[in-house]
């Protein structure tokens, strides 16, 4: 099977399919296009086939079906070092025995460019870097995020349209990996470079992406932007994945016009989006967020409405944050912002609870 | 007491010093314990290696027979120009020696000594000191009169070289240099040559071996350090196989393999690529050395190439690849580099090991392919040369600390990596 063909994509994958061990499909029908100069995230859990994805656009790992096309040329029997992408390693794998610039000068070495030239287009890439002094310095002597900037440079020295990414915050500490973040970010931006991004880290791709690719089990669960994919989850997976979820699981009683009505395990009825459910009689799962969640709600506030009691009570600071009993799940999350009229609430309180339909996404089992 | 520390944290002079006396009692103990710990292999060392290299330190230059069999004339000889005939006061010194000497029958020690340096001494002593119970003073006339050699200079002049108890006479022989009487030395006409010659072939054949142990071990190291560990350590069993295994059962094997009416010969002529009166000499000559010890010393070469080349993330060639350098660049721009350690200390490692190896070119050497140990075995048990086999090892440790000198100057012992 072939998607619709498009005359912009600049990588398509197309019905692409791995395996390792002639056994298991690592990647199942993989079908991606990405537009050019597009910031496209592949997340998901380890084992999902995203890393092993982006292995088979740089050209390590052959395809065992299907083409990988790179502007329009199939490039399945094109060697690495004649695609033309650059790639910025988990472990950065900056080479040990040269200098941050020998490092840099290496793909234009390789492209027989002339001294001069080389020297002058390093020397841009560190101070795009802002790491201009630090040319003739070894990368062990440098720290893990000056390292990952020296990577970055050097995956863009030699003016690639398109540059992989693997998990290359994945070493650095929290505050250092969020302020690179935005640094990649922004020299993407500013190139206009086709970036392929791998992580596993939801945020990361939140923080930086134009789309997101979800990976699960070999196949994309989902591809959509940041926002669509937190507030419009196609399936459970997706839904209990990126960003925190309240699961409530049933039956779809009956359905008319978009919206169907749910019976929980315990017997209570809901209201909910028909998203993607087999129908009457199938087993469905509910997805809601817990900031949609609403204790003593405004009367025609929500459309459901149930009585919970507080198991815990944790204050956040911005938010409270509150777990629940409801509908049979005492693991249902509430997040109330912070405002002094939510003072009052105490383990042990019962209280009314609701949600609006527009909220709650019935989901596939 | 405890020592007090005030508000600004320094400590005073005095209580510096207690704390200081307070950190060597605290770990005295341990000092105890570690020195009880290396304690026997300090002991065991000294003994068996520190005592006999001092030892063969010390019997390259001994030369004590013609000092210590005739002290007399020795001592007397110290004063003598050289310039012309000794006075009656060296004769008659000479004449008690030779007296003394023929009563305790040690004499003909101090006679074989010097006969080594100028034929003809052995005679000219015994002779004259069977005579000497009939020789009256003056001596110098009279000993003349009994044998006439004793007025050649020439002569004295050798007993004079000697009479010192320590000599460079072994190392000059192990130049393939002479000393003529006058005490000028220089190199001996070069088909006597010896050890210069087989110094100098040692030297080569090990750096040949070196480098084929560097051919033939990379590329099998390359291969082990890119398989899973599972499997990587079941081929390792093939490398290390040979180490478990005699050295003489090896060395006999290639025997069996190369010799003109070997496996190998049979073989090639089986398949008609050489005719039965052709058969190749591949073994007791140097050919034979180099292939055989290049099999023994190539686990020191894979082993730690293979270590270093397990510490090279795959990542680096595949960087190297997706900035546009094809397989061969990456592996010589970016692998290699990598690896050199494991390259210097495999070959450091094989180079020592063969430049004093003595089985093998011992067993398939034949001529062509001995080795500078193998000459000073012979000296040590064919001969009986100690202070020869001495002079030559100790020339040989002295190369090899050359050798490793330089290697240290121009590599760096730092780029040398076991691992």
């Amino acid at each position: 099977m072939t998607s619709p063909v498009s005359s912009e994509a600049f990588v398509r994958f197309d019905g692409v399919q791995k395996s390792y061990d002639g056994v298991n499909l690592v990647v199942k029908d993989l079908n991606v296009d990405i537009p050019r100069g597009e910031f496209l995230t592949m997340l998901g859990p380890s084992g999902s086939g995203k890393t092993t994805s982006l292995m088979m656009l740089a050209g390590f790992e052959t395809a065992t079906h299907g083409d990988i096309f790179l502007n329009g040329r199939s490039i399945n029997n094109v060697a690495p070092h004649k695609r033309g992408i650059g790639m910025v390693f988990q472990n950065y794998a900056l080479f040990p025995h040269m200098t941050v610039a020998e490092n840099l000068a290496f793909p234009l070495q390789v492209r027989k460019m002339g001294k001069a030239e080389v020297k002058e287009r390093v020397q841009k890439a560190l101070d795009m870097v802002e790491l201009g002094v630090f040319g003739n310095r070894r990368p062990a002597q440098l720290s893990g995020g000056q390292q990952q900037r020296v990577a970055v440079a050097r995956a863009l020295v030699f003016e690639p349209d398109l540059v992989l990414m693997d998990e290359p915050l994945g070493a650095l500490d929290k505050n250092l990996r969020e302020q690179m973040q935005y640094e990649i970010k922004h020299i993407h931006e500013r190139l206009g470079v086709t970036v392929v991004y791998v992580t596993h880290d939801q945020s990361e791709a939140l923080t930086m992406s134009n789309r997101i690719a979800v990976f699960e089990d070999g196949r994309i669960q989902q591809l959509a932007p940041p926002t669509e994919l937190y507030e419009k989850p196609e399936n459970a997976f997706v839904a209990q994945f990126i960003g925190e979820n309240n699961t409530l699981t049933g039956r779809v009683d009956a359905v008319a016009g978009g919206i169907c009505e749910v019976v929980l395990d315990n017997g209570d009825r809901v209201k909910a989006l028909d998203i993607n459910t087999d129908g009457a009689g199938h087993g469905t799962t509910l997805s809601l967020r817990p900031e949609r969640v609403f204790l003593n709600p405004v009367d025609g506030q929500c459309q459901n409405m149930f009585s919970g009691l507080a198991e815990e009570v944790i204050y956040l600071g911005d938010h409270i944050r509150v777990r629940m009993n409801i509908c049979g799940h005492n693991d249902f999350i509430v997040k109330v912002p912070n405002s002094s009229d939510k003072k009052g609430l105490a383990k042990g309180d019962t209280i009314p609870v609701g949600w609006s339909i527009d909220d709650c996404r019935a989901l596939d089992a | 007491m405890a020592i007090t520390v005030d508000a600004s944290g320094d400590l005073s002079p005095e209580e510096q010093k207690r704390l200081k006396a307070d950190l060597h009692r605290s770990l005295f103990r341990n000092k105890v314990r570690a020195c009880l710990l290396v304690a026997p292999l300090v002991v065991f060392i000294l003994v068996t290696f520190v005592a006999p290299i001092g030892n063969m330190l010390i019997r390259s230059v001994e030369d004590p027979q013609v000092n210590e069999y005739m002290p007399l004339t020795s001592a007397a000889l110290q004063d003598w120009d050289g310039q012309e005939l000794p006075d009656e006061a060296i004769f008659a010194a000479l004449a008690q020696d030779l007296i003394a000497g023929r009563e305790s029958k040690e004499i003909g020690k101090a006679a074989t000594r010097l006969n080594y340096e100028s034929s003809g001494m052995r005679s000219l002593i015994m002779g004259s000191a069977r005579k000497i119970s009939r020789i009256e003073p003056p001596y110098k006339e009279a000993l003349i009169e009994a044998d006439k050699d004793w007025a050649d200079i020439d002569n004295w002049k050798v007993i004079k070289r000697l009479s010192s108890p320590y000599t460079t006479s072994y190392y000059v022989a192990a130049l393939d240099m002479e000393t003529s009487p006058d005490g000028e030395v220089s190199f001996v006409p070069e088909n006597q040559q010896i050890y210069l010659k087989l110094f100098w072939r040692t030297l080569w054949m090990s750096m040949l071996i070196t480098a084929m142990t560097v051919l033939l071990g990379y590329p099998v190291s390359y291969f082990l350090a890119s398989l899973p560990v599972k499997k990587a350590n079941v081929l390792m069993i093939l490398v290390l196989l040979p180490f478990w295994t005699s050295l003489l059962v090896r060395t006999s094997s290639w025997i069996a393999m190369l010799q003109s009416q070997g496996i190998l010969n049979d073989l090639l002529v089986w398949l008609g690529i050489i005719a039965d009166e052709q058969r190749l000499q591949m073994i007791y000559n140097a050919l034979g050395t180099v292939i055989a010890m290049t099999h023994i010393l190539l686990p020191f070469m894979i082993l730690p190439l293979y270590s270093v080349m397990k510490t090279v993330p795959p990542s680096y060639l595949r960087a190297a690849r997706s900035l546009g350098a094809n397989p061969w660049t990456a592996f010589w721009q970016v692998y290699l580099p990598q690896t050199i350690p494991g390259i210097s200390a495999g070959a450091i490692l094989v180079f020592i090991l063969a430049i004093g190896y003595y089985i093998t070119p011992a067993l398939v050497g034949g001529q062509s392919g001995q080795f500078i140990g193998n000459l000073i075995a012979y000296h040590m048990q064919g001969s009986l040369n100690w202070g020869m086999a001495a002079a030559l090892g100790v020339m040989l440790l002295v190369l090899v600390m050359g050798i490793y000198g330089l290697y240290s100057r121009f590599v760096g012992v730092n780029n040398v990596k076991l691992g």
